[in-house]
């Protein structure tokens, strides 16, 4: 029997996948040729999905778009056997240049398999991390963590390994507390940030991916209980994530004894609430403590005191999902990829007006032309690329005599840029920067969870600040205004949010000074 | 300028404990302090201020307002000052210009959203935040005040005491905070979020609707206008205040009174006051009404008879005339046939005169006091077994404590801070055990672990005390070091084979209790193997046939499990009225001297004798039971009441009221017309806490600076109508100030030696014993002996009261207090606490309820062997089945129309908290209570000179 693969990633799915699936199973069943149909991960090129492959002898063949019209002609055009002769087939995957391009460490399974099939984790390499993992000492888990040079891919790029051994030295005894002794992972799964995709995509393509890095980082520090902290926008990673987990712990990778070692290690997923500031990872900690998600202050850290007061190492999936390989293949083969200080591969992720949008994992050094233009393809309009934001709506707006820098943490944010988690959104000349600084500061002032005066005041006033520029009211009080505003709410803010809603206004205002300029707008016209 | 809206005294962070001292530089100035000290309150240690908004030092850092951010050398940006701690070496500069332009461009932010007006300083308001307007030196908002703003919130004055206006609401949460932190009600919270974000009570309800308990915390942490007290808005701000201590319950709060002229503005807790550290309740810090109240009486008045209108007389004719009588009853009748009652809400100096006027003036010792009522078995039983009459602890050593266990008593509502404080405990992880017919609301603190309830059966306490001590001596649970140490052999091994018996065990009590024994078991354990375990109780351990008995069985449970003497531990009866300690240690009562001396000892009265001039009875005079049986045969026939109402605080009201019929002369020193003075000859009127110097002792054995903050309103303090009376009688007494008196009590009394207003004032308050030994007071007692050598296990047979449901009177009644009421009311109920308990109701269980046909709302009669009264039902799964529950805040009520005469067997403390009776639905109040009514129309006409009965007042 062919084996089909039909992705359920929640992209693939938003293009009808579940039809093209359906389609093609009673097509062929009707053909008398009966497929294996397995429901795969997204490969994370997006332009291509649905993407359908069928197994080959030579390889995968892969088929996109392709919508459930598409397939009784592809099955006439014999695409169960492979056959090449449709608009639609893209030719081997792996042979595919946006993917064959790629260094895939943390996504080379995400894909591939059947993201809930233990068989086809296992088979894929699957476990042995943590397999190592259990034969070393918590210390010896710490130092390889520490050596691959592994840092935060949730944006903050704090090293991994720094805050793992924090967690493994800090004393969980809180004599009289209900929680006493413990130590916690919490997984941030809270992917807020518009044009960000790689951590659904991971958990939905390959969840013990993600499972096994914190099992692992659990026997790292010595906590024995972990959550996952996903917003509630990705019900579908959810039922993938919760599918795994019960699977996980049926074999017995969860649970009172992970391979019956005898250490402990019991995992579950947390809904958040549809609140972007519980990203913030001590906002994260409140909500998962069942309160209403505010920023902590720091100190105490979260290593030191974090959920319900006991040292807990808070990691963004990517970074979970990247110990496995640091573990099985060794913390030298990881660092032997990157640049610098930035060690490994990030996984990028392309969207805003972009001809191939999609997930393109990469050693740090790239530049960002490379993403746009060799993997990307130029705009989706088919106009000018004007600017970009790079790390999400935080970050700044990137003009082109900047697209030459090579990416490591260091390097670009010398240029004012921020690698953040990795999105990367593209707008063509069409895209008016004034508008975009202030929905910067109207992205604030919707999200700002308002504990901290920079930021609940601070982006109201921002906006309106801004729209007085606009309409060239006062212009230069408004523009030093405005200047001071930036530097209150960069200095003065209690965490990221409003410490870098500045970095959007002021490089628009910066390199976009033309689009300041213009007549007052009619209306408040929203960006983004 | 008051001292408290001085800034500079507030360090913005809590104080830190630590051995490790760090050392680092502010501003160029070297500063050291405890390692984990914030940067800012190393800061104002140093007398540097940084401006600071959203911080104070009675709440945990919070880091919001961004205003007290600091430059630190090797650290990138500007960190706050409120939640950065220290390291060694460190160096803070509080004043770059850059600090100071960010400080200013917050400021400017929280402007843009505040009323104009605020930007310049004025005397309207305590406003914090134009202070810090002005200390950043910002002068104009360049973002205009047209922009998004709250100026047109609509405020919340649902609340009678203070007002809730949006608009002058920076945000800080020190309101959510200080409901969290300090009161643990956890009835605020911040709705909404970003630039929406507003305080809310509860669900966002008003906050009279909301869960908030008015305990004032949120009004005291507001920075700005935005919580304010009603009586700043409509009277303005106070002009000068006064230190000095609460009248309501045995905790004793600090206050600063806070005057304008004569005119009391506002109660605001003291942070630096000893037991409350700057918290208040509902009573303390607003309900003080009562004390201007038109009811107040001013002028002393007389009559022949009670059924005579009063007549307004000056003081001296009134003193007369009250000698007069009082002198013609002991010509005709004999020396014993007069007596006084002294009040454990008056002060300590005045008291002391009241039972000196009894023993030197009346020439005996009937004198007796309202702990009678309620205390009495623990001054019994705790001298019985530990050799002192009075609580072993500090409240600040609950902080201490890993076990607490309550046992009848409901602090929440009855000692609102010191529950507080409990809370705080049980939320950083402390264990709670409560012994009582009621799931009271300790149980239910918010953010702790749920307690381990132990509902017993009214009348059960010793059985279920006797139970615990049984586990813990056959599990062997023992302290037998502490036991071989400090008790009594002897003692001890009588006790330990009586206990062991198994007749104690929880399983063999269970039927008598009610209590599950598996549950009895798991709370001995807990308290024995706790570590440091303490004990609270109140009157539901108290006011029992065997209320001694039990005080001795917490004793014993006490010293069996080594939990006495340090902090943490200790046995801790919660005293009901502001110096009820005071009172009893004062000599109130007819067997003892002050400092609980016997008169029986010849040593004891001669240093009385030399002292006073006087021969002094050796004989115990009469307790107030025996008084007013006396009163009823006709043997005696003068009472002198100071600030106590016997008719409606005392069991049986019908045989209290036929006995001070009977009374020849009944002189009655109070602020009101109470329900005793109905029946007296002479009316006196008192003097309010805060028309008066002296002392109050709490429940800790803190004696307490009251300090005058206002002319008496009759122009006489208490001590001074007692001192004119005993004058008059012709015994002298020329004391020019309280503090004389005290210095007399310290002269005469081991346990106050050291005890003198100056030294008082000096350290804030005095813990006794305060004498050579321990001049500066003694927070803890028992640390390495005991007064009486040895403590002295008990033997406490349980004898169950003879008060048993029956089929007649099936269900049992049992009556406490309510937070916003305080006693019989007289105070409470005049003041707009009345929002809150307009009547005092009768919470049965649902099961009671309709096996009756009872809903709730429905007026229910009340019957008892010995009376019956009306409330209306609530009908509440708080309670038991076939227990029943009332409060006994209103006169009209007739609490104790149904309460028996059956007493403790060795201080005769009526059993008020178990009553057999039956409860049916009604139509109309009691026959008791239409009488009552009528009589206090009259009564009340009777002030005006009036000898119509008005149809209405």
């Amino acid at each position: 029997m062919t084996t089909v693969y039909v992705p359920r990633d929640t992209t693939a799915l938003a293009l009808e996948a579940d039809a093209v699936a359906e389609r093609l199973q009673t097509g062929a069943a009707h053909r008398g040729q009966p497929v294996d149909l397995v429901r795969n991960g997204s490969r994370g090129l997006f332009w291509l999905e649905p993407l359908v492959e069928v197994d080959t002898p030579d390889g995968r063949m892969a088929y996109g778009p392709v919508t459930p019209d598409d397939v009784p002609g592809l099955l006439d055009a014999g695409m169960l056997g492979g056959q090449p002769d449709h608009p639609l087939c893209q030719g081997l995957t792996e042979s595919i240049p946006y993917l064959r391009d790629q260094q895939r460490l943390t996504f080379a399974r995400t894909g591939v398999i059947d993201p809930v099939s233990l068989e086809d984790y296992r088979a894929s390499g699957g476990w042995q991390g943590l397999e190592a993992a259990l034969a070393m000492a918590p210390e010896a888990i710490v130092d390889a963590v520490t050596e691959s040079g592994l840092r935060g891919r949730g944006g903050a790029a704090f090293p991994a390994g720094t805050k793992w051994r924090t967690v493994l030295e800090a004393d969980p005894e809180r004599p009289g507390s209900h929680w006493s002794g413990q130590k916690f992972i919490a997984c941030n799964a809270d992917e807020g940030d518009a044009g960000t995709f790689a951590d659904r995509m991971l958990m939905e393509g390959d969840p013990y991916c993600l499972i096994e890095g914190m099992v692992i980082a659990g026997l790292a520090v010595g906590a024995t209980r972990g959550f996952i902290y996903l917003r509630s926008e990705y019900p579908n990673a959810a039922g993938i994530l919760n599918e795994a987990l019960q699977r996980a712990e049926s074999a017995g990778y969860l649970g009172e004894s992970v391979c019956g070692s005898g250490r402990a290690f019991h995992l579950s997923v947390r809904l958040g609430a549809g609140a972007y500031i519980c990203g913030e990872e001590t906002s994260m900690l409140d909500s998962l403590e069942g309160k209403r998600g505010m920023v902590r202050v720091k100190p105490p850290l979260p290593a030191h005191r974090g959920l319900f007061g006991q040292p807990t190492v808070i990691n963004n999936v990517l970074t979970l999902a990247s110990v496995p390989f640091i573990l099985r293949e060794g913390a030298r083969s990881y660092a032997d990829y990157g640049m610098g200080r930035s060690r490994g591969t990030q996984p990028f992720q392309l969207a805003g007006n972009i001809a191939r949008g999609g997930l393109v994992e990469l050693a740090f050094g790239v530049t960002l032309r490379t993403l746009l233009e060799d993997f990307g393809g130029g705009t989706a309009s088919g106009a000018r690329m004007r600017a970009v934001q790079v790390g999400g709506p935080l970050g700044s707006y990137l003009p082109e005599s900047h697209w030459d820098e090579p990416m490591d943490y260091e390097g670009f944010s010398e240029v004012g840029g921020m690698i953040g988690h990795g999105g990367i959104v593209v707008f063509d000349e069409s895209v008016d920067m004034a508008a975009q600084a202030r929905f910067a500061m109207h992205f604030c002032e919707d999200e700002s969870c308002g504990k901290c005066t920079p930021c609940r005041i601070g982006a109201v006033r921002g906006v309106e600040v801004i729209d007085r520029i606009i309409a060239n009211q006062e212009r230069d009080t408004n523009l030093t205004l405005l200047d001071d505003l930036c530097e209150t709410m960069e200095q003065g803010s209690l965490c990221a949010m409003g410490g870098m809603t500045p970095n959007p206004v002021r490089s628009a205002l910066q390199h976009f000074p033309e689009d300041f300029q213009r007549p007052a707008p009619t209306a408040h016209a929203g960006g983004g | 300028m008051l001292g408290y809206f001085d800034p500079a005294t507030d360090a913005g962070t809590p104080p830190v404990e630590s051995t490790e001292q760090v050392r680092l530089t502010i501003d160029g100035q070297s500063v050291t302090v405890p390692e984990g000290t914030s940067v800012m309150r190393a800061a104002a240690l140093a007398g540097i201020s940084i401006p600071k908004l959203c911080a104070t030092e009675s709440l945990e850092a919070f880091g919001s307002c961004r205003l007290c951010l600091v430059a630190i050398e090797g650290k990138r940006g500007t960190p706050a000052a409120c939640t950065t701690p220290v390291a060694e070496g460190m160096t803070v500069r509080t004043d770059t210009e850059r600090v100071q332009r960010l400080r200013r461009q917050v400021m400017e932010l929280y402007m843009s959203d505040h009323p104009p007006e605020y930007l310049s300083r004025s005397d309207r308001s305590d406003c914090e935040l134009q202070d810090r307007v002005a200390q950043v030196g910002l002068e104009t908002v360049r973002y205009g005040f047209e922009g998004r703003n709250h100026l047109d919130a609509e405020v919340d004055d649902s609340n009678p005491y203070f007002q809730f206006d949006p608009a002058k609401c920076i945000v800080c949460s020190r309101c959510v905070r200080a409901c969290d932190e300090v009161q643990g009600t956890f009835a605020l919270t911040i709705q909404g979020r970003g630039f929406d974000s507003t305080v809310a009570a509860s669900q966002d309800d008003d906050f009279i609707d909301s869960e908030c308990v008015s305990c004032g915390a949120c009004v005291q942490a507001c920075p700005t206008d935005a919580l304010l007290e009603k009586s700043i808005i409509e009277e303005g701000l106070p002009d000068h205040s006064v230190r000095t201590t609460c009248a309501y319950c045995g905790v004793g709060c600090s206050f600063k009174a806070e005057m304008k002229g004569e005119r009391l503005i506002r109660m605001v807790p003291d942070q630096d006051g000893h037991a409350n550290h700057g918290h208040s309740c509902v009573k303390g810090r607003f309900a003080f009404g009562y004390a201007t109240h038109p009811d107040r009486l001013t002028t002393p008045m007389i009559r022949n008879h009670i059924d005579e209108p009063w007549r307004e007389v000056g003081w001296e004719e009134a003193i007369d005339f009250a000698a007069r009588r009082l002198k013609a009853i002991q010509a005709e009748h004999g020396r014993e046939s007069i007596g006084g009652i002294t009040s454990s809400r008056c002060t300590n100096e005045e008291t002391y005169l009241v039972q000196k006027l009894v023993r030197a003036g009346f020439g005996n010792n009937n004198t007796d006091t309202c702990a009678r009522v309620c205390h009495s078995p623990t001054g019994y039983g705790l001298k019985m077994t530990l050799g002192e009459s009075a609580g072993t602890q500090t409240f600040d050593s609950v902080m201490h404590s890993d076990v607490i266990l309550v046992i009848g008593a409901n602090p929440t509502d009855a000692h609102p801070v010191f529950a507080s404080q409990v809370r705080r405990r049980l939320r950083q992880g402390a264990t709670l055990i409560v012994a009582d017919p009621r799931a009271i609301d300790l149980l239910h603190t918010p953010h702790a672990d749920p307690g381990l309830h132990l509902p017993l059966k009214p009348g059960t306490n010793v059985a279920l005390i006797n139970a615990m001590a049984h586990v813990v001596v056959t599990e062997g649970l023992e302290d037998q070091a502490f036991i071989d140490q400090r008790c009594d052999p002897d003692a001890f091994q009588r006790w330990r084979r009586f206990i062991s018996e198994e007749r104690h065990s929880p399983e063999a009590t269970e039927s008598e209790t009610g209590v599950p024994a598996d549950r009895l078991r798991e709370a001995a354990r807990l308290f024995g193997t706790a570590g440091n375990a303490s004990i609270y109780y109140g009157l539901g351990v108290s006011e029992h046939s065997q209320g001694s008995t039990m005080v001795m069985g917490i004793a014993n449970l006490a010293m069996a499990t080594g939990n006495i003497g340090r902090e943490g531990v200790g046995v801790n009866p919660l005293r009901g009225q502001n110096n009820v300690q005071g009172s009893c240690d004062m000599g109130s009562f007819p067997h003892e001297l002050p400092g609980y001396q016997h008169v029986g000892l010849e040593d004891v009265r001669h240093s009385f004798e030399l002292d006073w001039g006087v021969t002094i009875d050796d004989e115990a005079g009469l307790r107030i039971p025996n008084m007013l049986d006396a009163a009823i045969d006709g043997d005696f026939r003068g009472l002198y009441v100071q600030g106590e109402d016997i008719a409606q605080s005392d069991p049986n009201t019908q045989h209290v009221e036929a006995a001070l019929r009977s009374l020849d002369c009944l002189i009655v020193q109070d602020l009101f017309l109470n329900e005793t003075a109905k029946f007296a000859h002479v009316l006196l009127p008192g003097s309010s806490f805060l028309e008066k110097d002296g002392t109050f002792t709490n429940a800790e054995r803190r004696i307490n600076r009251v300090r005058q903050a206002m002319t008496p309103l009759a122009g006489k303090a208490d001590w001074e109508i007692t001192q004119d009376l005993s004058n008059a009688l012709g015994y002298p007494m020329h004391y020019s100030h309280p503090s004389e008196i005290m210095d007399e009590i310290a002269r005469l009394t081991p346990t106050f030696r050291g005890v003198s207003f100056e030294k008082i004032d000096r350290l804030g308050s005095i813990q006794w014993p305060c004498n050579d030994e321990h001049p500066e007071g003694t927070p803890i007692m028992h640390e390495t002996d005991f007064p009486i050598g040895l403590g002295r296990f008990a033997v406490t047979e349980y004898v169950p009261t003879t008060e048993r449901s029956n089929s007649r009177y099936p269900l049992l009644l049992t009556t406490g207090r309510i937070l916003s009421q305080y006693n019989v009311g007289a105070q409470t109920r005049r003041t707009r606490n009345d929002t809150w308990h307009a009547e005092d109701v009768l919470d049965l269980h649902p099961q009671d309820a309709e096996d009756r046909g009872i809903r709730d709302g429905d007026w229910v009669g009340i019957t008892s062997r010995t009376g019956s009264t009306v409330l209306h039902a609530v009908v509440s799964e708080r309670m038991p089945p076939g227990v029943v529950y009332t409060t006994f805040h209103h006169p009209v009520s007739g609490a104790n129309v149904i309460t028996t005469d059956n007493s403790d067997w060795a201080t005769n403390c009526p059993e008020y908290k178990v009553t057999a009776v039956q409860v049916e639905k009604v139509h109309q109040p009691s026959r008791w209570q239409q009488r009552h009514e009528a009589d206090d129309r009259q009564q009340r006409a009777f002030l005006t000179g009036s000898l119509a009965v008005p149809e209405d007042e």
